[in-house]
């Protein structure tokens, strides 16, 4: 199963996620933000963490109109696997991939730790290895963390089985204590949590390992 | 030409960076200030003969995220 990782001006943990691919087994490709087709034959694409572009105009603003976010974009629209994780998922909202927005942390801080998540759904490639309400341990390094979308918008991702994380203690003010959530083909999942910082045991903690794998074993029987 | 493009957040949109200014402009002795909303101004330089519909496109399409923010366009 292959992978690509997408790299812009500013990602900081694309090399992290690349690792835990291919850890997971995934054959890994980096991908620079100017080119203009994805490697033939990738799986799954990540956006990874950072702050693209500086987070200028808006986090993921820049980073959404790149050339290759218009190749994310039609390999999301093919049915393909996307996974953005922190800066990431702010990109993936900027794209409209996912619903909603990412707003400054209701704290105004930075946060930089680890916090406890609860599992939404184990209905996608990326959660199936987690139990519905199980509760994990993933750090947060976000600025700009708080989701926010309309009460209809949180209503249907509610409805839909779409809420992919939870916070068990809501660190930034997002609506419905919103982690991370699926697109409606639940190929797509955008995240403020890092699962790439806790999927080895020498980076103090190993919750974040079971959706790498899970990607990978779903991915290698499909 | 020139155009001026205003964004801000919603109505309705939580603003924590405005609700900081708020609260420190309480500590500085300014009473009555109720509410602080923050937004961004963007300044344009344009060929002449662009029109405000295409300002509007560029706004629409990256200068503001319609999910949350609104714009105001000044044309001069």
């Amino acid at each position: 199963m292959r992978a690509a990782v997408v790299v812009f001006p500013g990602s900081n943990c694309d090399r992290d996620l690349a690792v835990a691919f291919r850890e997971a087994g995934c054959q890994v490709e980096m991908v620079w933000h100017k080119d203009t087709s994805l490697p033939e034959g990738i799986d799954i694409v990540g956006i990874p963490g950072g702050f693209s572009f500086g987070d200028y105009l808006r986090c993921g603003a820049i980073a959404a109109n790149s050339p290759i976010c218009a190749e994310v974009k039609a390999h999301a629209e093919r049915g393909g696997f996307v996974l953005g994780i922190c800066n990431g998922f702010q990109v993936l909202t900027e794209t409209g991939l996912l619903p909603g927005a990412l707003l400054r942390n209701a704290g105004l801080k930075y946060i930089c730790r680890t916090v406890p998540l609860i599992v939404g759904t184990s209905d996608s490639v990326y959660t199936s290895g987690y139990e519905a309400g199980q509760g994990i341990d993933i750090p947060i390094a976000h600025h700009d963390g708080n989701y926010t979308a309309s009460n209809d918008m949180v209503a249907q991702l509610a409805d839909e089985d779409r809420i992919a994380f939870r916070y068990g203690d809501n660190p930034n003010g997002s609506t419905g204590d919103i982690a991370g959530i699926l697109s409606a083909n639940r190929r797509v999942l955008g995240m403020m949590p890092h699962p790439e910082r806790a999927a080895d045991e020498r980076l103090g903690g190993t919750d974040g390992k079971a959706m790498f794998a899970s990607i990978a074993g779903a991915l290698a029987a499909a | 030409m020139k155009a001026r493009v205003h964004v801000m957040l919603k109505d309705g949109v939580l603003d924590p960076q405005g609700e900081a200014v708020r609260h420190a402009l309480g500590g500085l002795g300014f009473d009555g200030v109720e509410n602080v909303r923050q937004g961004k101004v963007i300044e344009l330089d344009l060929a002449d003969g662009t029109t405000e519909d295409s300002v509007r496109e560029m706004c629409e399409k990256l200068l503001a995220n319609t999910v949350i923010e609104s714009y105001r366009i000044e044309m001069s």
